[in-house]
């Protein structure tokens, strides 16, 4: 695999592949010192266009427990606030020679664009409304190790659909995975013909007692240039998963960052139901492994408890 | 040319501006001749003479008489094409095209009249904007042009133009291409004011309410892809409302690039009720839908309006078939690489046509039997007579706007660049079957193949 661009373009085999790896690394996390020297010597850069805490800053430390070399550029601060296009901006960067780029983009397809511009592998961190793979990967890698499988599990995705990339890419990488998945939120946030991506679609709550998984969404505020719903309060009213709504026996998630109060109350986030924490973990040793899928090849050998494992590729030699 | 001759036949070179040359003298020996208009279907020899068609002659009996022959067996000669859509870009935005680089494009496409919108920088709305681009025109346009001035003042949507004044100075028509006129209020007024100043009123049809900022077709694909969709519904709806109102004014309307089902039953019900209105549909809606934007490119998937579902593209068809849509429109929308190479929701709208239009609808259409030859020729030179001027024709007599082509023709689109000043083709990097060879327009010579050699007789 030379790109990780979206979820559409893995397998379940491929998917499953590097949630192994991931597993592999979740040991080095447990290790005193939690670094291994496959990427020594290769450089990672990490190009971000949109804020973001989570996926930067475990993409910037999964390079760094691979010991690669880690350049982080956000555009606030770079030369893009200075009219510089992303394609220039890319040549630039590239003319480092990276291993990996990793890019963040407010606009569908920028992933997809950068990867035609530059001999780096890319990875696509959230190209606007389309797709987030390696949260796709992270909360399959979550879930799979709190149900063993995903086959059959019923997953409800609530919120802001319309413009969630999350809903996206989980909602393919979860039937990839053999769940079966809903989309739930009000009609105004859901996108005409989500259906024929494989879901039911559910305009109220009701029902979502079948789910063994009710995954919530960010309402994105930021993306809502006008009112998509009559108030957020009303919003809460409708949709908001809370202690009343969330059933014992169901999983909760959500990708963060949550809005309080919002889609989710305070004592369902804190509940022990709740696997956010698990996810923010999960996607560091996801991160990694998608990485260490990328540039040191799906082949080589999963890196042993003494932390020697596979020797690192050669500066500029694709994997 | 005799003023008597000139009621006879009425000619593109009298109504449009185009840079002066030689008149042709051709033989066209042994060509294919497809003329639906004149009911022609059969080898002859063309002959054309004094800019004029001087006759259709039995397959090798034209005498040259010191013209130039072409020989032209296993070719096929039509009435050249006529283009109600293109962006020529001028003034303000040279860079993407020009008058010059434009009608050249149109010529290599096999175009003898073209009608330049005005959506330009700033837009075309006095009466001085329409002078200097007909002065521009008959110094460099290959191909007679046609300039539309705006219907509101530099297309703010609130107040008419100066319709009058724009029609003595030459303005085939009006149009705010590109935005449509949102305001009923003022798109009833427009409608009013034609009575006295004549001139059709090209319309743009999108509520932008409705379009919300997407930047492709509403729909499982876009729900797919995360991107912002403009519905059926946002064009259907102003086609309606505008039929509504040319209906209750008694005014005249042209529809310009008809994408969605919905819109093509409106226009099909507004003819049927008498209204005077007209149609075009762009070649990439005729070819494409909306699954090619999962490739994402900007450069030949990004339009507007936008690529919708096959059912829509299946009504655009049936709409060239039974003549709700009655012409064939490129909207030809020139864009320098900068403002398509960035991620395909801030790609800039458009993709140009003028050199691809005839063969990508030959094969996509004619060859694999969706629409015959005949009718794509007829649709083709569809759009003059919506805009009051001679739709192109091989009757004797007829000024001489005539296009040949290799049906048999494979060529690879881009391989040898283009005319154009852009290269946002939709068409690139496609292998098409048929090729424009030669294209007379106004009597002139306005584009030869430059691998197509000629036999010239003694």
């Amino acid at each position: 695999m030379k790109h990780l661009l979206s979820i559409e373009q893995l397998s379940r085999a491929e998917i499953e592949a590097i949630l192994d790896r991931a597993e592999s690394f979740a040991e080095v996390g447990r290790r005193d010192i939690k670094k291994v020297p496959t990427l020594r010597g290769r450089t990672v850069v990490s190009l971000f266009y949109e804020s973001s805490t989570r996926t930067s800053s475990s993409f910037d430390l999964a390079a760094k427990r691979l010991s690669a070399d880690l350049v982080s550029v956000k555009a606030t601060g770079s030369s893009v606030e200075k009219g510089e296009s992303l394609k220039d901006t890319v040549a630039t960067l590239s003319a480092y020679d990276p291993a990996a780029i990793v890019i963040r983009h407010p606009y569908a397809g920028a992933a997809q664009m950068v990867a035609g511009w530059t001999a780096a592998s890319v990875v696509n961190a959230g190209d606007g409304k389309h797709e987030h793979p390696s949260q796709a990967l992270l909360d399959v890698y979550t879930l799979r190790r709190r149900l063993g499988s995903l086959e059959g599990a019923r997953i409800w995705i609530v919120g802001d659909v319309l413009h969630s990339r999350v809903a996206r890419s989980n909602l393919i990488a979860f039937t990839k995975m053999g769940a079966e998945v809903t989309v739930c939120g009000p009609p105004t946030l859901i996108p005409r013909g989500i259906e024929e991506l494989g879901c039911e679609v559910s305009y109220s709550l009701d029902g979502i007692e079948e789910a063994e998984v009710v995954y919530a969404l960010r309402m994105q505020r930021e993306r809502m240039s006008e009112s998509f719903v009559p108030s957020l309060r009303e919003y809460a009213a409708c949709f908001q998963i809370d202690s009343r709504r969330l059933h014992p026996r169901q999983l909760l998630m959500h990708p963060g960052p949550v809005n309080r109060g919002v889609e989710l109350s305070g004592e369902a986030i804190d509940s022990p139901q709740s696997l956010i924490a698990e996810q923010v973990a999960a996607g560091l040793v996801v991160r990694m492994a998608i990485l260490y899928e990328l540039l040191a090849g799906g082949d080589a050998a999963t890196p042993s408890a003494e932390g020697e494992g596979t020797q690192p590729t050669p500066i500029g030699t694709s994997a | 040319m005799s003023a008597q001759r000139e009621l006879v036949t009425p000619s593109l070179r009298d109504q449009l501006d185009v840079r002066p040359g030689e008149d042709a003298h051709l033989v066209l020996r042994r060509a294919t001749v497809i003329d639906p208009g004149s009911g022609i279907d059969s080898v002859h020899d063309v002959v054309i003479r004094d800019g004029r068609i001087a006759g259709l002659a039995a397959p090798g009996e034209a005498d040259a008489d010191g013209a130039e022959v072409v020989e032209a067996e296993g070719l096929h000669a039509f009435p050249a094409f006529f283009d109600p859509h293109v962006h020529l870009r001028t003034p303000g935005h040279e860079h993407k095209e020009d008058v010059e680089t434009g009608t050249r494009a149109a010529a290599a496409g096999g175009y003898c009249g073209i009608l330049a919108m005005a959506n330009t920088q700033p837009p075309v709305s006095t009466a001085a904007d329409v002078s200097a681009l007909r002065e521009q025109a008959r110094a460099g346009a290959s191909v007679p042009v046609g300039f539309l001035a705006t219907v509101t003042k530099d297309m703010a949507g609130d107040e008419l133009t100066e319709m009058v004044e724009l029609r003595e100075a030459g303005a085939i028509g009006f149009s705010d291409d590109g935005l449509p006129i949102t305001d009923a209020g003022v798109m009833r007024r427009a409608l009013q004011y034609q009575l006295l100043c004549g001139g059709n009123i090209a319309l743009h049809e999108e509520d932008p309410r409705l379009s919300m900022g997407g930047a492709m077709h509403e729909g499982p694909v876009s729900a797919a892809l995360g991107i912002g969709g403009i519905p059926s519904v946002s064009e259907s709806t102003m086609v309606a409302r505008d039929c509504a109102l040319a209906a209750h004014e008694g005014a005249r309307i042209h529809v310009q690039h008809l994408s969605a089902a919905e819109s093509v039953e409106s226009v099909r019900a507004a003819k049927a009720a008498g209204v005077r209105i007209s149609a075009e549909a762009s070649p990439h809606h005729l070819c494409l839908t909306d699954e090619e934007v999962r490739s994402l490119d900007p450069h030949t998937m990004k339009m507007n309006p936008p690529l919708r579902e096959e059912r829509d593209r299946q009504a655009l068809i049936e709409g060239l078939r039974d003549g709700t849509v009655e012409c064939i429109a490129t909207d030809h929308a020139p864009h320098q690489p900068e403002e398509k190479d960035v991620p395909f929701e801030q790609a800039a709208f458009g993709v140009t046509g003028l050199e691809t239009a005839f063969a990508a609808l030959h094969t996509e259409l004619v060859l694999p039997g969706a629409i015959d030859l005949g009718l794509l020729i007829e649709r083709m030179a569809g759009g003059a007579e919506p805009f009051d001027l001679p739709r192109p024709t091989l009757a004797p007599g007829a000024e001489a706007n005539v296009v040949l082509c290799d049906l048999d023709a494979e060529w690879t689109v881009g391989e040898d660049g283009y005319e154009s000043r852009s290269a946002n083709s939709w068409c690139a990097g496609r292998t098409l079957t048929g090729r424009v060879l030669m294209t007379v327009a106004a009597g002139q010579v306005a584009f030869r193949l430059r691998s197509f050699s000629l036999g010239v007789a003694s």
